[in-house]
């Protein structure tokens, strides 16, 4: 057994002790069992890290038993370690550690933290399967297994409806995604007779011309696979569309935020797409939607992220905004700039949402930042962490998201294509709205007078050393992961780094070009990011009331983008209602109306009713009794004859 | 002439012990009058015990008697003791019941010896003479036991009914012999079974006299649609009767039964195959229906076992080597569980009388919860869930007909095994879920409560011991078709 499995195996381990043993080891011994294998997870994938993509030693699959073997699929348990798994590894264990750390100190008031904490280590081992698996089987595994741990997760306060029903939604709509992942899954396997990735990828440039019949229409075959692996793509990662569960979400317990919905479950389409880039590059149709769907994603997200008030919501948004950066740098072909910031962001996206948890815990559970302000001289070690994160996220110089960010709009401008182009000035909006609604998040919280009621204020604490360390760690990513891997992951080292867990067809590689683009689409990101912070800063500390002129003024652009586009009002008139209608047509006419009669009710009536026939004919009479021996007698005699003489 | 083999009495000394005890045993007890009910109850218990010990000791193989009236091999042997257990236990349950029903007349455990003795005449007859004798041997007592309490109502219109129809199906059963006699010339089963080797497709007469003599048969084991007496007799009857009714001549009937239609008519079995069949689904359907509705629990036990017949049929009907062995491995578990369900019946009794109404029943595990228990036992296994002793039973006639392609069958098999549940767990729904409005008297009834839990045991060990057992059964059936 190699160590490389204990870092799976631990959050398994860990997951099974606390849950199934909360009450005997008491919920001290609980997080500490969990915490002390994951940070041992931690330090193993940090090893593997180093060996595998730094060192770049040859990337390893350990089997560990066989699953499935019938007919032409074969599927075993495995673990694959290649400079992609190892990224998400390193991304996962690690901030799932802090996440683990900062819980204790954060739920140290909730009754279950035994639960909590095991929930938590089983989110971080199906992450773990989904991103370490050989095959796309696993890989749906793992995917199903973060969807149930991310339901567990945000219905944890089950006694709120509001949980209850965000926990719900997350699931339905994941599962319309999942849909698309399980047809995708399924249409590879009938192209290539094989859900292992080694087999799929060798085949793939001979099936780059495959056609694939269906009700008598023809399909390009790869794009038909991708076009339903993107799907599943956009239901787990938020992508427009299937973004509506993701600021709901938010009801969650705010690291379960950090940890899922931001750092690692949302990023499980940006992984799938990536590792899938063998088949990607021969469906540039595909590609082309992903760059739109992601450009559009990043764009209206940011929109509504700039009249938000909730401070969880926010950062949400931001979330969905730079996944979508994520993804369009997918769909021109510049996985490792995808790879890259999905890496940069889970450490300064976590610790933004652990500081606003911070922040959280500090308010009395208050999340509206109209009711806070002035605060930072009260809580200053969560202030500069948030100023850290919010740095890393609008991009600016020498922060981690500003390698990475950047990258991304050189590259989609450098694609040259009409989507690139398009991609890249909604990146520059969405560059400027990023900026500004941080500093907006940072000013309205922290500055100005406080707006919060005087027993709030005076309840108003750092938050203890358990939760302060683990801030500190991302802190250090999110000042330094950018700056320390960028010559790794998308520099002079990238061929090396990556080896043969991304391919890119010679043609379409964006991140060589992008090196060569003009200098000022460089310079443009910075520039508008901090003209976002200047506009904010007149906005919220100099001017404050003209952000309410401005919204009367441009009311209906306001409310829009208040109301999130009107996606949600949108879904619940042209699905939910009628899917509702329909199923109470099902549910009345259909079940109850015919199923029941015929069914269990009609069966039960009759065998009551021949019962009672049957019981009937025991009359007592003993001369009914002696017919119906004769007659049983001659029935048989007359069957028996009949068949002789037949 | 005097042939050492028409004398020698080696294969009959079980039963002439038996019934030389009897005629002793009833000379005492006349002697003694009715206080010697105790000791002579007990004395029939260790006769049974004596006999099964002696049968035990029996040599293998194959011996025929008295002209070839008379058979013993292995297959006999099986069924003679599940008998005498059969009688055994119904009589330790009984003792004390008959003295609290102040029934406990002498005659009681004579007469059951010597229906005892009839079986046991039944099992080993070879011939159709010696085949209605040991039937009207074990059939007169059981008429006089049925009527035992003659000063109730119920009781002697219920000796009066299996009388009178109990006639009319030996009336059948003697015209079918005749009608055999007539045309295959020969009584005896060895040489029916020569005759029928001989032709493939036998004289119409023949069949005739088969159907009529299973029609004889089958009243005895209270299949459908011979089955009417039994509701009847089995809820007029003292209970402690009802019981042995339930248990023991069935077995004796089933093991005839086996043998005119496997050893004597084993040639034709096509013909009888169809009768059969149609038999068990009739009793399956009934059994399972006609359950539902009753509310006292000795008449939902007459329907009850009705079903069962028609399970174990479904064995007899595959006329199959594993059919029968199916069979005996269902007969077995059936005995064992239904005297377990007899002897709780038994132990109902409120006030100083007995009740036998299903809701007497209500909220018992909540003060009699050992009771409870293994009712809910026995109710489980006899609606055959696993693991427990039904299962077996059931899967093993299930899977005969099943390898003779009978899908038919084992489907309504199935089927009506899923009605009949209902009214198995509604007992046991009953027990744990309904609230107790009188308490149950606590019975001393040691001779009950030992059948009760000895057969709730049973029901739960059968599946660590049931490999032994298949193993003699098999042994057992071996010697009847090698014949």
């Amino acid at each position: 057994m190699q160590i490389e499995v204990l870092a799976i195996g631990l959050p398994l381990l860990g997951a099974i002790i606390a849950g199934l043993f909360g009450r005997s080891i008491t919920d001290r011994g609980a997080q500490f069992i969990t915490c002390l294998f994951m940070i041992v997870a931690a330090l193993i994938s940090m090893k593997i890290f180093r060996d595998v993509a730094i060192l770049g030693n040859d990337s390893v699959t350990i089997e560990l038993f066989k699953w499935i073997s019938s007919g032409t699929l074969d599927v075993a348990w495995s673990l694959r370690f290649d400079a992609l798994s190892a990224v998400m590894l390193f991304v996962v264990n690690v901030v799932s550690a802090s996440v683990h750390i900062y819980s204790v100190g954060y739920m140290s008031h909730d009754k279950c933290k035994a639960r909590f904490m095991s929930y938590l280590s089983l989110f971080t081992f199906a992450m773990l399967m989904l991103v370490t698996s050989d095959n796309l089987l696993q890989l749906f595994f793992g995917w199903e297994g973060v969807g149930l741990a991310s339901y567990l997760l945000i219905g944890f306060w089950n006694h709120k409806p509001s949980a209850n029903k965000a926990a719900i939604k997350a699931f339905i709509v994941n599962r319309v995604g999942d849909f698309g992942l399980a047809l995708g899954i399924m249409t590879i396997f009938v192209i290539f007779g094989s859900i292992q990735f080694d087999a799929i990828f060798s085949a793939a440039g001979d099936a780059s011309n495959a056609s694939f019949l269906f009700l008598g229409y023809e399909f390009h075959a790869l794009s038909l696979a991708c076009g339903l692996l993107f799907i599943g793509a956009m239901g787990k990662s938020a992508q427009l569309g299937l973004h509506t569960w993701l600021p709901d979400a938010m009801e969650g317990p705010t690291p379960v935020s950090a940890l899922i919905h931001a750092a690692t479950m949302v990023t499980a389409g940006v992984f799938l797409v990536a590792r899938m880039s063998p088949l990607f590059e021969y469906a540039p149709m595909v590609q082309m939607a992903v760059t739109v769907v992601g450009a559009l994603t990043a764009l209206i997200a940011a929109t509504i992220a700039v009249t938000q008030f909730d401070i969880k919501r926010v950062i949400a948004y931001s979330t969905m905004s730079q996944l979508g950066y994520m993804f369009f740098a997918l769909g021109v072909s510049a996985y490792g700039a995808a790879m890259f910031h999905l890496f940069t962001h889970a450490f300064f996206k976590a610790l933004l949402f652990l500081g606003a948890g911070s922040v959280i815990h500090a308010m009395s559970d208050e999340q509206d930042m109209r009711k806070m302000g002035g605060i930072w001289k009260k809580i200053p070690m969560t202030y500069i962490m948030m100023w850290i994160g919010n740095l890393a996220l609008a991009g600016l110089p020498w922060f981690a998201g500003y390698y990475s960010k950047d990258l991304i709009l050189e590259a989609a401008f450098a694609d040259h294509s009409w989507f690139g182009e398009f991609a890249f000035w909604c990146g520059i909006t969405a560059a400027f709205l990023t900026a500004f609604y941080s500093w907006r998040l940072l000013f309205m919280t922290f500055h100005g007078k406080s707006r919060a009621d005087d027993k709030v204020i005076a309840h108003i604490h750092e938050s203890p050393l358990v939760m302060q360390i683990p801030l500190a760690a991302l802190a250090t990513g999110a000042l330094f992961a950018g700056v320390a891997f960028a010559p790794y992951f998308i520099g002079e080292h990238r061929i090396d780094f990556w080896q043969n867990s991304l391919f890119v067809l010679e043609h379409n590689d964006t991140i060589e070009a992008a090196h060569h683009a003009p200098s000022w689409v460089a310079q443009m990101p910075v520039f508008v990011a901090i003209i976002g912070i200047f506009l904010a800063y007149i906005l919220y500390v100099v001017a404050k009331t003209i952000p309410t002129h401005i919204a009367k003024i441009f009311s209906p652009i306001h409310s829009l983008f208040f109301n999130k586009w009107y996606f949600d009002e949108i879904y619940d008139a042209l699905i939910v209602r009628p899917l509702i209608a329909l199923g109470r047509v099902f549910w009345k006419r259909g079940d109850e109306g015919v199923i029941d009669p015929l069914g269990p009710d009609g069966v039960s009536a009759t065998v009551n009713v021949s019962s009672k026939t049957v019981g009937r004919m025991e009359t007592g009479y003993i001369y009914h009794y002696a017919f119906a021996m004769l007659i049983g007698v001659v029935a048989l005699l007359t069957l028996y004859l009949f068949k002789f003489y037949w | 002439m005097i042939d050492l083999q028409t004398f020698n009495i080696i294969p009959v000394m079980p039963e002439i012990i038996m019934a030389l005890m009897g005629m002793v045993l009833l000379i005492f007890a006349v002697s003694q009058g009715n206080k010697s009910y105790r000791i002579v109850s007990w004395y029939v218990v260790l006769t049974c015990i004596t006999v099964g010990a002696i049968l035990l000791r029996f040599p293998q193989g194959v011996s025929i008697t008295f002209g070839g009236m008379f058979v013993t091999e292995p297959f006999a042997v099986f069924m003679k003791l599940l008998v005498l257990a059969g009688a055994s236990l119904v009589l330790l349950m009984s003792i004390t019941y008959m003295q609290r029903e102040k029934i406990a007349r002498f005659e009681y455990p004579i007469l059951i010896l010597f229906s005892t003795l009839g079986m046991m005449v039944m099992l080993s007859a070879n011939d159709l003479i010696s085949l209605y004798m040991g039937l009207e041997l074990q059939s007169l007592p059981l008429y006089v036991l049925a009527a035992f309490n003659r000063d109730n109502l119920k009781s002697s219109e219920a000796g009066l009914k299996y009388f009178v129809l109990g006639a009319l199906s030996s009336g059948l059963l003697l015209y079918g012999c005749s009608m055999v006699y007539g045309f295959a010339g020969t009584t005896n089963f060895i040489g029916l079974a020569e005759v029928f080797a001989l032709e493939a497709t036998p004289v119409a007469g023949v069949v005739v006299g088969l159907v009529f003599i299973l029609v004889g048969l089958l009243f005895k084991i209270s299949a459908v649609p011979f089955h009417m007496w039994s509701p009847d007799v089995y809820e007029g009857a003292p209970s402690s009767v009802t019981a042995f009714f339930a248990v023991v001549p069935k077995i004796a009937a089933i093991g005839l039964l086996i043998r005119v239609s496997m050893s004597a008519f084993g040639g034709i079995a096509e013909q009888w195959q169809q009768v059969l069949m149609l038999v068990a689904m009739g009793s399956m359907i009934v059994g399972s229906m006609a359950a539902i509705v009753q509310t006292n629990i000795k008449r939902l036990m007459a329907y009850s076992s009705i079903g069962h017949m028609g399970y174990a049929l479904i064995g007899l009907t595959a006329a199959s080597s594993a059919g029968v062995q199916g069979l005996l491995v269902y007969m077995m578990i059936y005995m064992f569980t239904t005297a377990g369900v007899f002897a709780i019946i038994l132990l109902m009794v409120r006030k100083n009388m007995q009740v036998e109404t299903i809701d007497d029943l209500a909220g018992l595990a909540q003060y009699k919860p050992l009771m409870a228990l293994c009712m809910a036992v026995l109710m489980f296994s006899m609606a055959g869930i696993p693991p427990l002793a039904g299962f077996f039973g059931k899967l093993f006639v299930f899977q005969a007909a099943m390898a003779e392609g009978m899908y038919t069958l084992a489907i309504v098999g199935v089927l009506t095994s899923v009605i009949a549940a209902y009214y198995y767990l509604r007992i046991i729904k009953v027990m744990y879920f309904d609230s107790a409005t009188e308490q149950l008297d606590n019975v001393e009834d040691s001779g009950s409560n030992f059948v009760m839990r000895a057969s709730a045991f049973f029901a739960v060990v059968f599946i660590t011991i049931a490999w032994p057992i298949v193993e003699a059964i098999h042994y057992a059936v071996d010697s009847l078709l090698f014949l």
